[in-house]
């Protein structure tokens, strides 16, 4: 965990490097076309290295409450939603971390959370209005501790630097490249920079514009697939119940509605692609910012051994229709999770009521 | 000269592994306190909530006094035992829980209470408790066995030793919950 948290710590410095040189050695392509010559590229240089240089200490320090706000999220109390505010304080408590982090609710009926902020001690968790409906206790808590071991691992900062800076290299190559494209630039006003020179740094500056997103979004979706996976596993090490997730993310597969405040930038930072184009392909794509959810249901499925018949999903949508609202508040944690030796399981008997059938061979 | 100046070098990396380690015993002496305060909160908090719980049933089930008084003794039991170290605090702990899942039990029979609100948010409000109880014991249980692993093994255990770091108790599971079979060899 120490060397997750230290990988992601260099991460966060290293893109940051990576987007401010990228950014600059656009600003030079385009302002040495535009402006003219090396001059104007150097001016325009500047101009940009420092837009990014401030941009990125924003995404620092406020790139959470952008996501937030961008995602449409408000945040709860726990007078508001006392068992999704117990369950953060649970997994909390079950990652030893310092401080329960804000929670936020997304009010949409497509199922999906993500985790954001700089470190433990400023987190928000957000989770929207279908997820709550959708899940019962113990598949939130399992959803809950998914994002938990995002937020103990530091990939909160790396994930939200990501979301934020692809964000803007998007949105200045897509302006550059728009504006190009009508013809709206006065070449060559400086006089000192041959035609040549200008139609050539022209040329370079669109392809660069067009790379730049390109490596970018690469970046984005090399990193946060493997993420997925080491959170699944982390999440389980918390609520030692694999079948919760499982269950979960079952659901949530079975749920064909994209989420309408996700976009492009912030994709990545939720649990399944919010973005959804449904194909149940087996392996992943390189613009994927998800692994196959199958396989991540079929890896938690092996942790819990117990076949694909243990998916019983929408069992709080079935519970709730039946009028039997004590379902979804009933005791949580099932067993069946590998206990360790020395982490001896409290309380519960090993079937606890919420758990399913358990027709396992 | 040179060998002077290796033995410092010497002394000075080895002072540095010295404090390096007895830091690290001393934060994980500390994250082991800490995570039994959680306990305790989380053990007094459920302390606090049963009272409520009592007064919002009792009215309901007059039937099912000896359940009642059940919780309300182990209530007792278990604040008594608070100064009695982890040993006796499990215990009397464990036998609250055991009540308290009796009494959810009996519930489940009175259609009445599983619709009052008030009784529900106070269900939910225990569920949590419980919960966080159990993954604050967890969490503590995990601190303990790391904490140990390292007043134990070498080289910590040298400095440990000698700092006076002494291993700490696991908060046990229920009884029942972990008896092994007993195996008769004859």
């Amino acid at each position: 965990m120490y060397e997750q948290i230290r990988s992601n710590r260099r991460a966060s410095w290293l893109l940051m490097g990576f987007v401010v040189a990228l950014l600059a050695a656009l600003g030079f392509a385009i302002g040495a076309a535009v402006i003219g010559g090396p001059r104007g590229g150097i001016g325009l240089l500047g101009v940009f290295g420092i837009a990014a240089i401030a941009w990125s200490v924003l995404g620092y320090y406020s790139g959470d409450k952008m996501v937030l706000a961008v995602s449409g999220a408000h945040q709860v109390t726990h007078e508001n939603e006392p068992q999704l505010f117990n369950v953060v304080e649970e997994m909390t408590i079950a990652a030893g971390l310092p401080n329960v982090p804000a929670v936020y609710v997304i009010e949409e009926p497509a199922p999906n959370a993500f985790a954001t902020g700089r470190d433990p001690q400023h987190s928000s968790i957000a989770v929207t209005r279908g997820m709550m409906q959708m899940l019962d206790r113990e598949e939130l808590q399992g959803v809950v501790a998914h994002e938990m071991s995002h937020i103990r691992n530091y990939d909160i900062r790396f994930a939200t630097l990501v979301g934020i800076l692809v964000g803007m290299i998007a949105l200045v190559a897509d302006f550059f490249l728009r504006f190009s494209f009508f013809g709206g630039f006065g070449r060559r006003r400086g006089g000192d920079s041959s035609g040549n020179a200008g139609a050539i740094m022209l040329v370079v500056a669109l392809v660069l514009a067009i790379l730049a997103p390109l490596a970018a979004y690469s970046v984005q979706f090399a990193i946060s697939r493997r993420r997925e996976y080491l959170a699944d596993a982390s999440g389980v090490e918390l609520t030692r119940n694999p079948l919760g997730l499982a269950r979960a993310l079952s659901d949530i597969a079975g749920d064909p509605q994209p989420l309408r405040h996700a976009n492009r930038a912030t994709a990545h930072l939720y649990i399944a692609n919010p973005l959804k184009k449904r194909k149940t392909k087996e392996v992943s794509g390189v613009f994927d910012t998800h692994p196959p959810i199958q396989k991540r249901i079929g890896i938690l499925l092996e942790m819990a051994h117990v076949g694909p018949e243990a998916l019983v999903p929408g069992r709080r949508a079935a519970a709730v229709a039946a009028g039997d609202s004590t379902a979804a508040a009933g005791p949580s944690r099932a067993s069946g999770a590998p206990s360790r030796a020395a982490g001896p399981l409290p309380h519960e008997p090993p079937p606890p009521p919420a758990a399913p059938p358990a027709p396992l061979a | 000269m040179i060998a002077v100046i290796i033995i410092i070098v010497i002394l000075v990396v080895l002072g540095i592994i010295f404090a390096g380690i007895y830091n690290s015993l001393v934060g994980r002496r500390n994250q082991v306190d800490n995570a039994w305060s959680q306990i305790d909160v989380q053990l007094k908090r459920r302390h606090d909530l049963i009272p409520n719980l009592v007064e919002a049933v009792k009215d309901y089930m007059s039937y099912e006094q000896e359940t009642l008084t059940k919780v309300t003794a182990a209530r007792a039991a278990a604040i008594n035992a608070g100064n009695q170290g982890p040993q006796a605090q499990a215990q009397a702990e464990n036998m609250l829980t055991e009540s308290l899942k009796s009494l959810f039990a009996v519930v489940e029979n009175y259609p009445d209470l599983k619709a009052n609100q008030n009784v529900l948010s106070l269900q939910e409000e225990l569920t949590a408790t419980e919960n966080k109880i159990s993954f604050a014991r967890q969490f503590y249980n995990d601190s303990v066995l790391t904490y140990n692993n390292k007043i134990q093994m070498f080289p910590s255990n040298v400095i440990a030793g000698m700092f006076n770091f002494t291993a700490r108790q696991f908060f046990e599971a229920p009884e029942g919950d972990r008896e092994v079979p007993k195996v008769d060899l004859r």
